[in-house]
């Protein structure tokens, strides 16, 4: 939980006052949930809280109930009296929950009846986050709780300069972007999201590449593990690069921007094979992994849509039904090619 | 920065302008600057752009708008098409989450 500093007497009860600043705790936090760890639990409580001295004519800001989305919101209202209204998402950030409909017209017509917002402000206006408007029908909100939803800034950096013109948002202030940094910050979380994916592919390539001509263990000892240690950089690289250069990866689709660092591995591996011998094994083990690496980098590209923030379901159906197919033949060959190769 | 675009002529956003009042709720809400309100009735100047959140058809106090709206992940199609459900990024009922 957040730091807490008292309470606010409303004729509603008793209101907690959290800091506006983030401890170390708060920080340690945010990294560990970037880093996957934890972040299920990564909540604060549903309800009604303070920042500064709140009257009631105060603002009331919307949040969700993601210590990092109730986190961005608090450390942006040093020096300003507000009310902070916090929705059970559960546990989840305001743009997916809204795309859930938890962060909805229902739980927000819900938690102003339950917190008695109605005793605590005089007038009936209260700001959502921008990003929360697709689990949001404001008419309704109005005509169910008598409660106007005024939709905020889409980042919470912009709501001092938002409240200060009097509700009003800049068009770059409604604009979502995806800038390098809020890509680049995903890496981790993807990461080890798909860690137990990469990890069990790696372990099933450096056990099948003992199965060949020669001791079992020798070979799992030597091509074996160059083989896995392949598995992992690919994965890792494409992680890490289809994130970092989204915008210069030719091409909109993201199966085809995955592909080209598949490609570029490809080219290293025969590079690689052309100047070191037989380090991946012989001539055909090079061509399968001419069609494993770049199979498995478009896959993993094709994954970052849902991190992404400007992709469609229509646009990521169209592409996967074209990536797909060819992905799955590509491994199919491409594992037989190398299942035999040593055959060969 | 360069702009970044998803693939064209894929969305299934619809305006019935004959129903549009011109509000402007969609303008404000649209987080890609899809839609813009023209001569007191809202027009898609940005189609591409669009995202499919639901965002502008959800807030459309007369039922002008319409989208197939759902998340632009293929975690969660696949998800989807595993349990034979609609595209679910399986967040909040599993234990991991997708989104950031």
């Amino acid at each position: 939980m957040p730091q807490i500093f008292g309470t606010i007497t409303t004729p509603a009860g008793e209101v907690p006052r959290v800091d506006t600043t983030l401890q170390t705790a708060d920080r340690l936090g945010a990294w560990m949930a970037r880093w996957a760890m934890g972040r299920m639990r990564y909540a604060v409580e549903p309800g009604l809280y303070a920042a500064g001295q709140p009257t009631a004519d105060s603002p009331v800001l919307v949040s969700a109930n993601y210590k990092m989305s109730f986190d961005q919101l608090r450390c942006r209202l040093a020096g300003l009296d507000a009310w902070i209204l916090v929705l059970d998402t559960r546990g989840i950030n305001v743009w997916c929950a809204a795309g859930k409909g938890t962060f909805g017209t229902d739980e927000i017509v819900h938690r102003i009846a339950a917190t008695g917002l109605a005793e605590v402000v005089s007038h009936r206006r209260v700001i959502v986050p921008q990003l929360g408007a697709p689990g949001i029908a404001a008419h309704d909100v109005k005509h169910r709780s008598g409660f106007r939803v005024i939709y905020g800034p889409v980042r919470a950096e912009d709501l001092p300069a938002f409240l200060a013109a009097k509700m009003k948002a800049t068009p770059e202030m409604r604009r979502v972007r995806f800038p390098i940094r809020d890509r680049v910050v995903l890496v981790p979380v993807e990461l080890m999201m798909t860690a137990k994916y990469f990890l069990v592919l790696a372990a099933c390539v450096l056990f099948l590449a003992g199965v060949g001509p020669g001791e079992y263990w020798t070979r799992v000892l030597g091509i074996g593990i160059r083989s896995a240690a392949l598995v992992l950089a690919v994965s890792v690289g494409t992680l890490a690069l289809v994130p970092t250069l989204l915008p210069w990866l030719p091409g909109r689709a993201f199966a085809l921007k995955g592909l080209w660092i598949g490609l570029a591995f490809a080219a290293a591996v025969l590079l690689l094979g052309w100047s070191h011998g037989d380090l991946l094994g012989n001539r055909l083990s090079l061509a399968a992994w001419c069609l494993l690496l770049p199979a498995t980098a478009s896959f993993l590209g094709m994954n970052f849509t849902g991190a992404s923030t400007y992709t469609s379901l229509s646009g990521v159906r169209k592409e996967m039904a074209l990536a797909v197919p060819l992905q799955a033949l590509a491994v199919v060959a491409g594992m037989t090619l190398w299942l035999i190769a040593p055959f060969v | 920065m360069t702009e970044l675009r998803y693939l064209s002529d894929v969305v299934t956003l619809e305006l019935d302008t004959e129903k549009c009042t011109g509000c402007g709720t969609c303008v404000t809400v649209c987080p890609h600057a899809v839609l813009a309100i023209e001569q007191g009735s809202a027009r898609i100047v940005d189609r591409d752009a669009c995202m499919e959140c639901g965002a502008c058809a959800g807030n459309c106090p007369a039922e002008a708008l319409s989208v197939e709206s759902g998340v632009g992940c293929a975690a969660a199609i696949i998800i989807g098409a595993i349990r034979g459900t609609s595209p679910n990024c399986a967040c909040s009922t599993e234990g991991t989450s997708c989104c950031g």
